[in-house]
């Protein structure tokens, strides 16, 4: 199953609608509760990335009977240094991000605890694309 | 000097951890619940209060309940997002019509309370509900 949703920055009204969807199939196609909090959490803190930071963006999905590889890829500033995104508490978020709830710099790490394999690529003044995949056979 | 009622105040309240359903929990903190008809049977253990979202999405807890003072969309979407199915907003916070419709779409109860937030946690502990951390 393949799926694509758009993004526009700075629509909060709609950041989780992706994520929101990708929840309603994962849970039609029976799969484990605990994995799918994962995927969500995941493709939500994406999704508000995109919101807070990038100018539009997309997300695909591609679900397979064995995982669920998700594109989250956006136009915008991009991210200068990687290594510094991926540490908790660091963020270049704006205040009105900040009032939202979000901008802790929690976003990249959390992205990361919650899948299985993550990678992040970033131009400046272009764009970022993270991709990662959840495996959806618990190993338990 | 701590007194005696004092004392067996600390020990009551983390002794009797219980759980509580979304009417009690309304009652105790004479709050009103805006959205809740499908979690009326739901029994809640923990509770979690703030009004970062960020961290709300760090916790792997069930039965919980949201406790926080962000009245928009994003706190209902973060709770969907956490498997959190009770929000309560405080400080007197209005819920708007899309976060009740997304709530009620999303199985989950709302409720408003005029009590800050310190308060309405501090009255749910003391009632039994356990903290995360």
């Amino acid at each position: 199953m393949q799926f694509e949703y758009k993004i526009q920055g700075g629509d909060f009204a709609n950041a989780g609608t992706a994520s929101s969807n990708v929840k309603k199939v994962l849970k039609q196609i029976n799969v484990d509760a605990k994995i799918i909090k994962r995927i969500v959490v995941a493709l939500y803190e994406a999704e508000i990335n995109v919101c807070a930071h990038a100018f539009l963006g997309k997300v695909m999905v591609n679900i397979t009977p064995e995982k669920i590889e998700i594109d989250v890829i956006d136009k915008g500033p991009g991210i200068q240094n990687i290594d510094l995104a991926m540490e908790e508490g660091f963020s270049t978020a704006s205040p009105a991000v900040r009032e939202m709830g979000f901008g802790a710099g929690m976003g990249l790490p959390n992205i990361k605890r919650n899948t299985d394999e993550m990678q992040i690529e970033s131009e400046v003044n272009k764009g970022t694309s993270l991709r990662f995949v959840n495996y959806l056979i618990s190993s338990i | 000097m701590l007194s005696s009622i004092g004392q067996q105040y600390c020990f009551k309240k983390y002794d009797e951890h219980t759980s509580m359903n979304q009417k009690e929990i309304a009652k105790l903190l004479n709050a009103r619940i805006i959205a809740g008809e499908a979690g009326e049977d739901m029994d809640y253990e923990f509770a979690f209060a703030s009004d970062l979202m960020s961290d709300v999405l760090t916790i792997d807890t069930d039965s919980l309940i949201l406790i926080t003072g962000l009245a928009n969309l994003q706190a209902i979407r973060t709770a969907e997002m956490s498997d959190i199915s009770c929000i309560i907003v405080v400080r007197g916070k209005k819920a708007t019509e899309d976060m009740v419709q997304l709530a009620i779409e999303n199985k989950m109860t709302l409720i408003e309370c005029d009590f800050t937030m310190f308060k309405t946690s501090g009255i749910l502990f003391n009632a039994g509900l356990k903290a995360l951390y």
